[in-house]
């Protein structure tokens, strides 16, 4: 058996145009050794969860500056169940207020990552805690 | 219930997974694949290859897209390069071919090419095993971008499709071995821009200049594929195409190629595993390469002894 590889789906929904923090913690990941599947922007939660399965990745991330990720992070989760492919990590990213961060985290999402974190500690979390 | 019937059933979770397990050499593929074979077979291949940003993504969309109008089922096989130094790799294809995610008669998945040089990895084969054993009736592989010489995919594809894209350069690139030899059909694509009469013109003087051709004459054809331009004859030559190898016997010589290919790759694969294996076990090594570097042995006969050894 080969090595097995992480894969990650670096997942941009919601209407906001900005996908340079999605490029460059792509870029991170491929950097880390992961697999990466980038499929743009102004994704829907039914299309990132369509790719997610047929692509069985690993690890879901989520990265969101529009403000809606209370609602488009926690259907991701749901949708995912829904499909009976719930064993995957799912992590956000994105201008994020801290006082969303527990109730994000109470519907699924496994970790919040904020403006200013290296690339360096979403690689090790993900490293530490993805399914094996 | 089991992988394989639920692959059987077309259930993606099941599909996604078990190639997964393809991809990482999990033993376990090995034995859903064995059970699935019997269902395989059904599906018509079709590669899509050519150089990077000449829009194989754009057109594998499109193509899809049009097969669906058609009521086909189909899987894609997208294939990206992986990075020499880390292993890692960006798989970007799905970009052009976000609407097709929700399609149920869709399914496309990425791959890298982990380290393969022929444009395609090496789990390309059994992917296509199990997205055919799932059912569905095309199967398209997108290539990385390739050179001159990825050429892997003629020997995986029943039809392949060459893309080329107007100024890349002048026309002995044309008339170059390698990749511009392999094509069933012929798109110019980025037809819009100047020059692609010219690279239809070259294509053309390339092609009437290959003697062992066959009754099948390529067509070379013009598309902008991000406008679906010329989408309908692309997919109207693939179906030709499919026609005339049925018709004329060449599915058949083509397939078994194909067989005798991945057979001869595998067994070197696990012959070379085990030699590779039986030589560590043995420490002759050290003392053998002392030898060869200080000329009192030559490693042409060290290499006679050694493979007489390990046939025997």
């Amino acid at each position: 058996m080969t090595e097995r590889k992480i894969r990650v789906l670096v997942a941009k929904p919601g209407l906001d145009g900005h996908d340079r923090g999605a490029k460059v913690i792509a870029r991170a990941f491929r950097d880390a050794g992961f697999e990466v599947i980038y499929t743009g922007l102004r994704q829907t939660p039914e299309q990132i969860v369509a790719v997610s399965i047929q692509e069985d990745v690993d690890v879901v991330a989520i990265s969101l500056l529009s403000g809606a990720h209370g609602t488009l992070m926690p259907k991701v989760v749901n949708l995912l169940r829904e499909k009976g492919a719930d064993d995957k990590l799912i992590i956000g990213g994105g201008v994020i207020p801290d006082d969303d961060i527990p109730a994000l985290k109470e519907a699924g999402i496994a970790e919040i990552f904020t403006p200013g974190t290296p690339t360096s500690v979403p690689i090790e979390f993900i490293k530490a805690n993805v399914r094996q | 219930m089991d992988l394989v019937q639920l692959v059987k059933e077309g259930n993606r979770v099941a599909i996604a997974r078990l190639i997964t397990r393809a991809e990482n050499e999990d033993p376990e593929a090995i034995v859903a694949l064995r059970q699935l074979y019997s269902e395989t077979g059904k599906a018509f291949l079709i590669g899509i290859t050519g150089p990077p940003g000449s829009g194989k993504s754009t057109l594998t969309d499109k193509v899809v897209k049009e097969l669906r109008k058609r009521g086909k089922t189909v899987g894609v096989i997208a294939v990206d390069p992986s990075s020499p130094f880390t292993g890692g790799a960006i798989l970007g294809d799905r970009i052009r071919m976000s609407d097709l995610a929700l399609d149920d008669g869709v399914f496309i998945r990425s791959m890298s090419t982990r380290g393969s040089l022929g444009g395609l990895s090496k789990a390309t084969y059994n992917t296509i095993q199990i997205l055919d054993a799932a059912g569905f009736e095309y199967i398209l592989i997108e290539t990385v971008g390739v050179g001159q010489s990825e050429v892997d995919i003629i020997k995986t594809a029943d039809t392949t499709v060459v893309v080329s894209v107007p100024g890349l350069g002048d026309d002995i690139q044309a008339i170059k071995a390698g990749i511009m030899e392999i094509g069933d059909v012929f798109v110019v694509n980025k037809a819009d821009r100047e020059g692609a009469e010219r690279v239809v013109i070259e294509l053309a003087q390339m092609l009437e200049l290959n003697a062992n051709m066959g009754d099948w004459f390529p067509p070379i054809l013009k598309t902008v594929a991000v406008r679906n331009e010329g989408i309908v004859d692309v997919v109207d030559k693939i179906i030709e195409h499919q026609a005339y190898l049925t018709s004329s016997g060449e599915l058949c010589i083509r397939r078994k190629e194909r067989i005798s290919n991945e057979l001869i790759n595998n067994i070197l694969n696990k012959v070379s595993a085990k030699i590779t294996d039986k030589l560590s076990e043995e420490n002759f090594w050290d003392s053998q390469l002392d030898e060869i570097i200080e000329n009192k042995r030559n490693p042409y006969d060290v290499i006679d002894r050694i493979i007489n050894g390990i046939l025997q």
